[in-house]
């Protein structure tokens, strides 16, 4: 093995030598799989537009995506994660402890989060955040008293409902469409059942309360998926009576195999969804390393291609694509035009 | 064992004939029936997977290397093309040409079926690059009729193939069902028709919105830069490593302890030396995220068992009385080796090798640590060390993309990509069994 090391490493090094001669010369993403899509459309337009190379764009989710974003400044790291939520305050300071101090943040757009199943399964047509909240969370009230979570059947906490097996498909930890699922779906049914209520005045502090509320069953009722809307899509079509988390974007693609619910009588689409009444949406970011600009060549070309109304405007392909135009692209297009980083410094 | 005891009965000893079988000989013989039976029943359910598994790959991947394309002739005005050139977004002024080009066209061939603009947008796929790219490599064909193939949605495609049938299809922005008509109508004319798709073969990756331009040539460059690297390291540095230990290296507790390690080393699951390449190569050793030089070092370095393993195994076949010999007639020690045992090993080594190469060729999992899956296959390296050191896929990591993508288009890509990747398993496989057959000496 010694043998073998050394003999890597030694290539290994004289072929370091050879590469770090030559600058990088493309831009590097990555990040969400939520943004992947987009990003690909927009880096492949990109290409074809400009004289520059086309940027390449990784997966990985949001949360691997700001962690590699943030590991420092440098033709070795990347210049732009793609996040389906906000940075938070932790991944800041993180970001600033690396020296990646100043970070241009750009919204893109919403993105609807939506409840499919299979299309021939079970009529899940209409669904509100109290069901999902009574069929997914640990901890539901029951008669007025706090329980581990006794449902098995969607009909037994509403007759509405049909009488099937409880089985949900939901976006696993590391993915941001999660986080929106935990706050916008399980901790405003939380609310409506009135379990929250119930667990503060148990005594519980209003942050145990949510956490709580958050907190999804775990004798596999719910299971989360770490892989993408297609894995998703693949345990639906294999199990008629399971629910599916994906984005608005994958259900138009698959319209074929897979039928949407309403949310609290809403149906899904780029309207319901830009005028605020669907309630399952949540903006879609990109984060800039401003130190890279000027250094990659293209990178704030790119960074204000994709947010160009010809791009990701209403009528641009990433809203043929199933992206819900934000209605304040204007100012996130002088924002890039300025370069202005987040903390409002430039 | 109890056979072969004759206890003769007790009225004298039975006679047995040859030619009429006793009980026993008949149990005997039945069990053996018995057991050839479960050994083809074995390979038949074997062949019967193998069959399964051909054909579902075939049903499910040869579509994609069909494509659906909108035949078209048209102009390009040396004004429309300056007009599109001060857009920003250039590609899709030359799209909306085509539309219009399209769109004339079929008013003037008379077609009996009501459509829009909107509809032609939703048939044709996004031609604009191409055009664009075809017109500033050819400036002087601006202003001259100029025919083009351009693919057609991932919709169309999908109906004129099977996947998409009237029942199934439901309006939507991308496809209405009354489109049908006109894609129907458009067949009859000629205009709309299946092509082979040499871009799947040779082309790049593209845009999750544009399953029709698609290719998986990129990553065949980077799967092949890759592939040199592995060859290139692991070959030398296995065999130096295996005639070290099989010839020179005494026989003590730390050589013991080595190969103890290498067989380990062949058994560890290939996403720990995925992870082993991201902390070592790229955060220590600072190689560009996404090359194919780092992901050749990874996969060197799960190659590299097998090679030694396989070169040892060949090394050891070598009688040694060939080494005796050469020994004898007063060759020394490396001489015997390099001379002698070694040529006479090659064959098993290259067999080995190509084996070795031919399952790293295959790997994804540690690729998908390393950057090499998303849409990372958009260039072609423009220069020798750029094929090493630029972005790149590989061919696995870039099926296993395609297989994540929503657009139902993209799925059969992923499944034509596989029967490339196979035609070349089947390729390498195919060598080494030549080689072994060619050269193997037995003794």
């Amino acid at each position: 093995m010694s043998l073998m090391k050394l003999a890597t490493s030694a290539l290994a090094l004289s072929a370091m030598a050879a590469t770090t001669a030559a600058a990088r010369d493309q831009v590097q993403i990555a990040g969400s799989s939520t943004v992947l899509p987009y990003a690909s459309i927009v880096a492949e337009a990109f290409g074809e537009n400009f004289d520059f190379p086309t940027p390449v764009v990784e997966s990985g989710g949001s949360s691997s995506g700001l962690k590699r974003f943030c590991e420092g400044v440098g033709e070795n790291t990347i210049d732009i994660a793609n996040a389906s939520r906000a940075i938070r305050e932790k991944e800041i300071k993180a970001c600033a402890e690396a020296g990646v101090t100043d970070i241009i943040e750009v919204r893109i757009g919403y993105d609807g989060i939506v409840f499919a199943s299979q299309i021939d399964g079970p009529a899940y047509t209409a669904f509100q955040p109290a069901d999902i909240f009574n069929a997914l969370g640990s901890k539901v009230l029951v008669d007025g008293a706090i329980v581990d979570n006794p449902h098995s059947q969607w009909a037994d906490f509403n007759t509405d409902l049909p009488a099937s097996d409880i089985v949900a498909f939901i976006p696993g930890t590391k993915h941001g469409t999660r986080e929106v699922f935990e706050d916008k779906v399980l901790l405003q049914g939380c609310e409506d059942t009135g379990a929250m209520e119930a667990m503060m005045a148990s005594g519980m502090s209003e942050d145990d309360a949510e956490d709580a509320c958050i907190d999804v069953r775990q004798d596999g009722a719910s299971v989360d998926i770490d892989g993408d809307y297609t894995e998703t899509l693949a345990r639906i079509d294999a199990n008629p009576n399971g629910i599916g988390i994906f984005g608005l974007a994958f259900y138009e693609n698959n319209q074929d195999k897979l039928k949407v619910a309403t949310m609290g009588g809403v149906a899904p689409s780029t309207e319901t969804i830009s005028t605020g009444e669907y309630p399952v949406s949540r903006p879609l970011f990109f984060y800039v390393k401003k130190a890279h600009i000027g250094v990659i060549p293209g990178l704030k070309e790119f960074a204000s291609f994709f947010v160009a109304d010809e791009i990701a405007g209403p009528d641009g392909p990433l809203s043929a694509y199933g992206l819900v135009a934000d209605p304040e692209l204007a100012a996130t297009q002088t924002a890039i035009e300025a370069e202005t980083t987040m903390g409002g410094g430039n | 064992m109890t056979d072969t005891i004759m206890i003769p009965a007790a009225d004298g000893p039975k006679k047995s004939s040859l030619l009429v079988q006793d009980a026993r000989t008949r149990k005997r013989n039945a069990a053996e029936t018995r057991f050839r039976i479960y050994g083809m029943a074995a390979i038949g359910v074997g062949l019967l997977f193998l069959v399964f598994l051909f054909t579902s790959i075939l049903r499910s991947g040869l579509p994609a290397f069909t494509q659906t394309v909108v035949e078209i002739e048209f102009t390009l005005t040396q004004e429309q093309f300056d007009t599109a050139e001060t857009k920003m977004l250039k590609t899709g002024e030359y799209q909306n040409i085509f539309v219009s080009a399209l769109t004339e066209q079929l008013d003037a061939s008379g077609l009996k079926v009501d459509f829009d603009n909107k509809a032609i947008e939703r048939i044709v796929g996004k031609p604009g690059g191409t055009i664009r790219s075809f017109f500033l490599e050819n400036p002087d064909r601006i202003g001259t009729p100029a025919s083009f193939e351009l693919a057609a949605s991932s919709r169309v495609d999908g109906y004129l193939n099977g996947r998409v049938t009237r029942d199934t299809l439901v309006d939507s922005r991308f496809l209405m069902a009354t489109d049908l008509d006109l894609v129907d109508a458009l067949e009859d004319a000629g205009i709309i028709k299946g092509a082979f798709n040499w871009n799947f073969v040779t082309g790049k990756d593209s845009g999750v919105d544009n399953p029709g331009g698609a290719g998986l040539g990129a990553s065949v460059i980077g799967s092949f830069f890759m592939m040199l690297v592995v060859l290139f390291l692991s070959l030398p540095i296995g065999v130096a490593a295996s005639i070290y230990l099989e010839e020179f290296a005494p026989k003590n507790r730390w050589t013991d302890l080595i190969e103890v390690n290498i067989s380990n080393l062949a058994a560890v699951p290939s996403i720990v030396f995925g992870i082993l390449g991201l902390a070592v190569f790229i955060q220590f050793a600072g190689f560009p995220q996404s090359a194919p030089l780092v992901g050749g070092l990874v996969l060197t370095l799960m190659t590299l068992p097998t090679i030694i393993i396989s070169t040892r195994a060949s090394l050891a076949a070598v009688p040694p009385s060939i080494r005796d010999a050469a020994l004898g007639v007063g060759a020394s020690k490396m001489q015997s080796v390099f001379h002698h045992v070694l040529p006479l090993a090659m064959p098993g080594i290259l067999t080995g090798t190509i084996i070795g190469l031919a399952q790293a060729l295959g790997e994804t999992a540690p690729l998908l640590l390393i950057g090499m899956v998303g849409f990372v296959a958009r260039e072609y390296p423009e220069t020798f060390v750029g094929g090493f050191t630029d972005a790149n896929s590989a061919m696995p990591a870039q099926i296993y993309t395609w297989a994540s993508r929503a657009d139902p288009g993209f799925y059969e890509k992923a499944w034509g990509g596989i029967i490339i990747l196979l035609l070349f398993l089947i390729t390498m496989n195919a060598i080494a069994v030549l080689l072994r057959r060619r050269f193997e000496r037995r003794w």
